[in-house]
């Protein structure tokens, strides 16, 4: 016998086993994509829901980013889109032109951390308008010591590691300390793969960068954290101190959107259910920060009343406080 | 003395330039011997790290389970099936399709501007970054043949990132056949067709074999393009069997069911918070180098295989 006759005579002995195995039910899908920020938290709830669910439900998560993750949601290929950030004026158009409408639930809050080297003893806090001096665009070149952050300041160079210009964390640690989103020096060490930034941080006394609260955490033991000072007081970044709203500006809500018409299906339903009722110490496992219940009972809330469209109006903004994000969804 | 002997001293400069010519032939073995070694060297550097980084990783949970928020769970079940999936599409038609255009331009072409055109189209094609091809796989497959994020966009993505690979090796390989088996063949009154199909192409498959090989080792690392076309970082099931219960007993539904590859899994572990995630990828990446060296491995056992049937 040749090769390939073989070869059928198996795959035909394999497909006359098959034959026998019970076969699977054709499940649900339900398909979710977005800010690679959101993935873990959305990467855990898929998890945990399909475990719960044995099987019946399945959940796909993607990492196309919040700006590509709009563009999917909003051509209707996306059931839930996670993002970093409200949904922006061209993204609300494009949802209404194709006629998809949504459901806004804030899941989580991130605390954007500022870092420095264990060795570094001297910017244990900074300003707000400090870290401005060493970000904005006009600090290209000229900022380039640390005694020129602050008198009294040794005269070492600063070196500086921050996220590449795709990422959310870019766009709103530049929106909320240079007033201007993407607006920012060029001269420093820029990488979208974070651990770049940590191994920087860990290896340069005179580092100084920033990148989501999660990477801080898991590397905790080889790097500061930098106290900022909104001119009310220097605060920590910390669970606490996100959920109090000390630490501001850069504390930032983290969203999914739903839409609406994928909402009816029951096992969207049960998902969001699953996210507001099961979720928060997900969210604290991957090094999030969960919101207080009464957010997810409201959340929840609005969502089965179908509460649709951005409680933002499509404008980036910085510093909110779990606060006034539930004062503002509960209008 | 009849014939005047060579001066000794003329001798001695001939037997001194043989042996600077045997010092410098010698000096060349070692540096071409250096240059593999330093290749070799890099890949088994690279390979060992890997292995040494993912080595409490390589266990049958960590190739039989699905991704997980806890990096000692998670696995790359739905990575590796993806990427084997994918690498059958994209072999099933770059493959043909590769091979009959190299056949047409080689043998039958006309040799004019336009196949000169042609020719060296194809090369350039050969050298277009790789996310190239996920955005016209993107606006071609997903949204115009409306074929969705779904293995068979990616197959056909990377058949086409590696289809200009193909071609340049087939037609390197067709046109290393003597052009006296050829002319035999035409002597004995057999067509253009039959000397291609009874003596060409058996005669060039090693060639072709090892174009696809490169082709599919490239292609079987591809991130940009399938993140592109909306490749999945966690998806917890697999494709639906190609054999099922019912007649025909073949489906084909895994086709248009979403997936994610190896790469992509890499991608997304490497740039996690969790550093116990690294170890994780680096598994993946030294199971990714096996699974290469795995296709090249049946690659090259074919080839042998159809180099043994070959005696002229």
């Amino acid at each position: 016998m040749k090769l390939w006759q073989r070869t059928l005579a198996a795959a035909t002995l394999v497909g006359a086993a098959s034959a026998f195995a019970p076969q699977a039910a054709v499940a649900q899908q339900i398909k979710i994509d977005g800010s690679s920020t959101v993935f873990p938290i959305m990467e855990a709830v898929a998890e945990e829901f399909q475990i719960s669910k044995r099987g019946k439900v399945r959940v796909t998560v993607g990492i196309a980013g919040t700006g590509g993750g709009f563009k999917k949601f909003c051509r209707g290929e996306t059931d839930i889109s996670n993002a970093s950030r409200p949904i922006l004026a061209e993204e609300i158009a494009a949802c209404k032109a194709a006629g998809v409408t949504y459901i806004e639930l804030p899941v989580a809050f991130d605390a954007l951390t500022v870092v420095i080297n264990p060795r570094n003893t001297w910017a244990k806090t900074l300003t707000v308008a400090e870290l401005k001096k060493v970000w904005e665009p006009a600090a290209q070149g000229r900022i380039t010591r640390w005694n020129q952050v602050r008198a009294g300041f040794p005269n070492q160079p600063i070196q500086l590691f921050g996220p590449g210009a795709d990422s959310g964390t870019f766009d709103y640690f530049t929106e909320a300390i240079n007033g201007k989103s993407k607006a920012t020096r060029g001269d420093y060490t820029a990488s979208e793969d974070d651990n770049t930034l940590v191994q920087g941080v860990e290896n340069n006394v005179n580092a100084l960068g920033y990148f989501g609260y999660a990477y801080y955490v898991n590397h905790k033991d080889k790097m500061t954290a930098v106290a900022v000072n909104n001119g009310k007081a220097s605060v920590l970044p910390s669970t606490e101190n996100v959920i109090n709203g000390t630490y501001n500006p850069l504390s930032r809500p983290l969203f999914i959107y739903v839409r609406v018409s994928s909402a009816a299906r029951p096992e969207v339903a049960e998902l969001i259910k699953f996210i507001l009722t099961k979720g928060a110490p997900l969210v604290n496992e991957v090094g999030y920060v969960a919101l207080p219940p009464s957010a997810y009972a409201m959340a929840q809330k609005h969502f089965d009343a179908r509460r649709t469209g951005s409680v933002f109006g499509g404008k980036p903004e910085v510093g909110i406080t779990i606060e006034q994000l539930l004062s503002r969804e509960a209008k | 003395m009849a014939t005047p002997a060579l001066p000794s001293n003329d001798l001695q400069t001939v037997r001194r330039d043989v042996a600077s010519r045997k010092v410098r032939d010698q000096l060349f073995v070692v540096v071409g011997l250096l240059a593999l070694f330093a290749c070799l060297f890099s890949l088994l550097v690279l390979f060992s790290k890997l292995v040494m980084d993912g080595s409490d990783r390589f266990t049958w949970e960590f190739v039989s389970s699905f991704p997980s928020r806890r990096a000692a769970q998670a696995g790359i079940l739905a990575a590796w099936v993806g990427s084997s999936l994918v690498m059958l599409v994209t072999a099933c038609t770059a493959v043909p399709v590769g091979v009959m255009a190299a056949i047409y331009l080689e043998e039958y072409a006309p040799k004019n501007w336009f196949t000169g055109v042609i020719e060296i189209n194809v090369t350039n094609l050969a050298g277009v970054p790789s996310i190239v091809y996920g955005l016209l796989a993107l606006g071609l497959f997903v949204y115009k043949f409306d074929l969705g994020q779904s293995i068979v966009t990616a197959g056909l993505t990377l058949a086409l990132l590696i289809l200009p690979v193909v071609i340049v090796a087939t037609r390197e390989s067709l046109r290393s056949v003597p052009r006296a088996i050829r002319e035999a063949a035409y002597g004995l009154g057999a067509t253009r067709w039959e000397v291609t199909k009874d003596h060409v192409l058996p005669y060039s498959t090693g060639g072709i074999l090892t174009g696809m090989i490169l082709g599919l080792s490239r292609a079987i690392g591809e991130t940009a393009p399938l993140i592109t076309i909306g490749a999945l970082a966690f998806i917890a099931f697999l494709p639906t069997p190609p054999l099922t219960d019912v007649a025909p007993y073949v489906s084909f539904t895994w086709l248009t069911d979403p997936f994610t590859v190896m790469p992509i899994q890499m991608f997304n572990w490497v740039s996690r918070p969790d550093p116990a995630f690294q170890s994780n990828a680096a598994a993946a990446g030294a199971i990714l180098l096996g699974m290469t060296l795995l296709m090249n491995a049946v690659a090259i056992y074919i080839r042998y295989r159809f180099r043994k049937s070959i005696n002229w």
